[in-house]
């Protein structure tokens, strides 16, 4: 049973480099510690050309000019590791949460899927590419040889061969021979471990033994006798003997991404950058699990600004509608020191774009910007199924749901998030009893109606309505208008003929009770170029307020 | 003749000459291109008879006029949802721009709503770009639009809300969308249209300042014309769209006459070879050769017959609330009263209060008499003239036809 071994050499520096994929070619080491005691963690392979070695302070490594030095990132780090087992889970279900730089994954029965064991190997190394990850792969058939060649291959930066092994059955003990002695032990060990590790490593030095073919070779008992279950255990590891059972882990599918900031943005411009960065990881992870989504949260941490008013600055806007707008939910959590900032971005369909979602965030942001420096960007990412079309050749065009979302972000932008949508008519009698609602065009499509009666209905005298009314000064007769002066518009002029009044009241039992009187009436508008023009318009007077107002022209 | 040819080599420069039979390819033996007429002859000229060849000769009776070369296709043209317009015009031209044009309550938006219901009705999705925000939601559910099929943009005066405390500057949007926005507007640079708040910007001042005065007539057509642009460009950018409607019906002429040839240009440029269907509703043509086929709407029913009328019935209180339409229906006054009636009663029966709709209320002031023409009476069968005017598509003379419309009750 072949088991794959996906090990990331350098995992601090490794998650600051897919962090910042711009520091791939220069000298890159990792800073632990409260300053001024800051000392070095980790360093990749430039770095260490230059002299840089784990354990030197940060005023020794600051001596070089050309290296950069990053603070250790736990939320990078626990990305990257997300980013790793993602990468695993692609390939199969079972799959061991090892350590942070560590995942096994069972290979059994992925040849029929994936092809032979090398062509996996080389697709596993390319994914992880793909996340940002510079990982070493090993096929081995048990779980433990598979960690240890994957140790004792080259570190990042070697070609993709170097990088991947796949051990035969049955030869484990002749490849792992030749690795040294030190991939017995992972990279980070801490506390009572790292002691006794450093001590076996010693005792094995003086007595000479520096590869796995020579510790596999001592005698077993004399082993026993001289470092106990212990030494025993490091002999069947080097002889590639070890067998356990995998214990495969359900990682919950989050998808979360996040940067902390050395120094605040206070542009959005670069903030566009760094988001670019984040949604690309996050749609990388999204495609690797076949996933996409449907609801982005975007949180940022802003910097504690003094003279602001925090309560006064309620940047986010609660929307007016339900919560299938887009831009539903703006929430400004204010904590001790400093504030967070969040904006949720809904779309209608599972989507999979990330410069579609860089350039909604955009226009969501120079809407709502946070208001103050950012700190701390935290971008996470609801998993939905991806949506599945199947187009045909005679179905009526449809706008791409990718294309439309952004068309109407950016025409939202322009005239009004509530001025464009799609139409929804309300339960009420009310003239304006309507409401906008998010257009999403995924309606399947109806079969045509060419019925003629459907045709003829369709020609129903059609009102334009005045938004606001027009008010109107009127002349009665009677009771009845005869002369209308309205200012706007130009709607003014003797009423030729007229036809009402129709009433209609409704909401009486709530405070906004309307209550009008309708009239239709003709008017030979003199204002007009052409003065023969009669225009039909729609007369009402307001019976609670009292006032005239002309609503809107038959058209 | 193959309108490839003469692409080709008018494109090329080169002096062409048609023939009217060309000889099919493969049924001589040499493969060499073969070229046709006066191409080939300015090649090869005879070598036996130099001073025989006179092109003038051979031009009159062979040349085809420029005016009859059919060298693009018919668009496909769909139904406006109107039998009379579809057999005035043959329907909408898809991949085209329609201009609709007439004075106020010539029944520009009843064309406006029949086609999109049509449009809806055969599963495609629509948009309006309101430049007035003047569409009546309930006239556009009584057309018989499907609802979720269209994408309504009600341009306005209200920008949308900042928030000019923070300290944050708003970076330029990424330029690929609105980057088909091409024309120059003064020393505006390309791609990005007038705007009040980049003109203050450039004057050096605020734009939160800058729309402190109160905006005139003029400044708010110019943000709303502004608004439509922008938006239709994006709108044909993003595509997939079966019919895009332009209402400038209530837009000042002034303001829409100042619409650049070079937008329509562009607009036509971009709806071309596509299914999409620009329908232009406006007072006056406006996008001039750019459109394909133009429509002049107008009541049937002239202002001079409506006087007659008004002042015939000026002594007599009860006949003043016919309208022109209706003498001839008097007979059927009473059904549809009876009609309406029966509607009042099933909107009251939804619940939504005694007195919605209620026209024989008890409290009623001034009861209107049984005479009283109703909504449908005074617009029922509202008799709409429609004449076409333009039409690039097979060069019908003018011609021109009516239809009527109904009412619909949506109040």
């Amino acid at each position: 049973m072949p088991f794959a071994c996906i090990y990331v050499p350098n995992f601090p520096v490794a998650a600051a480099l897919r962090a910042e994929p711009e520091l791939q070619a220069r000298a890159v080491a990792i800073l632990e510690g409260n300053p001024p005691l800051e000392k070095i963690i980790a360093v990749n392979e430039d770095a260490r050309r230059m002299g840089i070695a784990p354990a030197m302070t940060k005023a020794q490594a600051e001596l070089c000019s050309d290296l950069a030095l990053r603070p250790r990132s736990p939320l990078q780090e626990s990305a990257a590791h997300a980013a790793l087992l993602d990468c695993a889970q692609s390939f199969s279900p079972c799959v061991e949460d090892t350590a942070c730089d560590t995942a096994l994954l069972d290979l059994a029965g992925m040849e029929s899927l994936f092809g032979s064991l090398s062509e996996i190997s080389c697709a596993i190394h390319q994914r992880a590419t793909t996340l940002g990850l510079e990982a070493n792969i090993a096929i081995a058939s048990n779980p433990d040889a598979a960690v240890l060649a994957t140790r004792g291959l080259c570190g990042a930066g070697a070609p993709a061969r170097a990088c991947v092994a796949v051990i035969p059955a049955g030869k484990e003990a002749e490849y792992l021979g030749l690795l040294p002695i030190e991939v017995l032990f992972p990279d980070r060990l801490e506390g009572e471990e790292q002691k006794e590790a450093t001590r076996l490593l010693e005792t094995l030095d003086r007595w000479g033994i520096r590869s796995l073919r020579a510790l596999a070779a001592l005698p077993e008992v004399a082993l026993s006798e001289r470092l106990g279950q212990e030494g025993l255990r490091l002999q069947k590891l080097a002889r590639g003997a070890a067998s356990r059972t995998l214990v495969p882990i359900e990682a919950p599918l989050l998808f979360e991404e996040a940067v902390e900031l050395e120094h605040p943005i206070v542009l959005l411009e670069p903030l566009a950058f760094l988001l670019n960065r984040l949604l690309e990881q996050l749609c990388a992870r999204l495609a690797t699990r076949a996933l996409a989504t449907q609801e982005l949260r975007l949180t940022l941490e802003l910097a504690n600004l003094t003279g602001i008013d925090e309560e006064s600055e309620n940047v986010g806007i609660p929307s007016e509608s339900d919560g299938s707008s887009e831009i539903s939910t703006a929430s400004q959590i204010i904590s001790s020191r400093q504030t967070k900032f969040a904006r949720i971005l809904h779309l209608p369909q599972p989507m999979l774009d990330a410069k579609i979602f860089l350039k909604l965030l955009q226009l969501d942001l120079n809407a709502n910007p946070p208001g103050a420096p950012i700190v701390k960007i935290h971008l996470a990412a609801e998993p939905a199924r991806p949506r599945s079309a199947q187009g045909g050749l005679f179905l009526p065009p449809m706008p791409e749901p990718e294309k439309l979302e952004l068309t109407l972000a950016r025409i939202a932008a322009m005239v009004g998030e509530q001025k464009v949508g799609a139409l929804e008519l309300l339960d009420t009698h009310h003239p304006a009893g309507f409401r906008m609602q998010r257009f999403v065009a995924q309606a399947p499509p109806e079969k045509p109606q060419k019925t003629a009666t459907s045709t003829e209905e369709s020609i129903v005298t059609a009102l334009r309505r005045f938004r606001p009314p027009l008010r109107a000064h009127v002349t009665l007769e009677n009771g009845q208008p005869a002369h209308l002066v309205c200012k706007k518009k130009d709607v003014q002029g003797d009423v030729l003929w007229k036809a009402g009044p129709w009433r209609f009241s409704g909401d009486w039992w709530e405070r906004e009770a309307w209550s009008r009187d309708e009239w239709d009436i003709a008017l030979q508008n003199s204002a007009l170029q052409n003065g023969e023009t009669i225009a039909l318009y729609r007369l009402v007077h307001d019976l609670l307020g009292g006032g005239w107002f002309v609503e809107g022209t038959y058209d | 003749m193959s309108s490839a040819v003469v692409s080709t080599s008018a494109a090329q420069g080169r002096p062409f000459f048609f023939d009217d039979e060309i000889e099919p390819e493969g049924s001589s033996g040499d493969s060499r291109p073969r070229l046709s007429g006066r191409a080939q002859l300015d090649q090869h000229p005879p070598e036996n008879h130099p001073q025989s060849w006179i092109p003038s000769k051979i031009l009159p009776s062979t040349v085809t006029p420029a005016s009859r070369l059919e060298i693009r296709p018919a668009p496909e043209m769909v139904s406006s949802g109107i039998p009379a317009i579809d057999a005035l015009t043959g329907g909408l031209p898809r991949g085209c721009l329609t201009e609709i044009c007439g004075p106020s309550s010539s029944g520009r938006t009843t064309f406006l709503l029949a086609a999109l219901a049509a449009a809806t009705r055969r599963g495609e999705f629509c948009t309006v770009v309101d430049a007035s925000d003047a569409l009546d939601p309930h006239s556009v559910a009584s057309a018989g639009v499907a609802l979720d099929r269209l994408l309504w943009v009600r341009c306005g005066d209200n920008p949308p809300q900042r928030h000019p405390s923070t300290p944050l500057r708003a970076c330029p949007e990424p330029a690929e969308g609105a980057g088909s926005v091409t024309e120059k507007h003064g020393n505006q640079k390309e791609g990005c249209p007038i705007s009040r708040a980049s003109f203050a910007r450039e004057a050096g001042i605020s734009s939160q300042a800058a729309f402190e005065f109160a905006p005139t007539e003029s400044h708010k057509s110019e943000r709303r014309l502004e608004q439509v642009l922008r938006a239709t460009d994006l709108l044909l950018e993003s595509g997939g769209f079966g019919l895009i409607v332009l209402d400038l019906a209530d837009l000042p002429l002034q303001a829409a006459r100042r619409i650049p040839l070079t937008t329509w240009f562009r607009f036509r440029r971009a709806i071309e070879h596509t299914p999409t269907i620009l329908l232009a509703i406006e007072q006056q043509p406006i996008a001039g050769s750019c459109s394909s086929l133009l429509l002049q709407l107008g009541a049937q029913n002239s202002s001079e017959e409506t006087m007659r009328w008004a002042q015939s019935n000026s002594s007599r209180e009860a006949a003043v609330w016919e309208s022109p339409a209706q003498q001839c229906r008097v007979s059927m006054k009473k059904e549809n009263e009876s009609r309406r009636d029966g509607t009042v009663q099933a909107k009251r029966s939804e619940g939504d209060g005694p007195a919605l709709g209620d026209v024989t209320d008890a409290n009623y002031d001034d009861p209107p008499s049984i005479d009283t023409p109703t909504h449908a009476h005074l617009l029922t069968e509202l008799n709409i003239n429609a004449e076409l005017i333009r039409s690039r598509l097979n060069r019908k003379p003018a011609r021109s036809v009516t239809f009527a419309t109904k009412t619909a009750w949506a109040g």
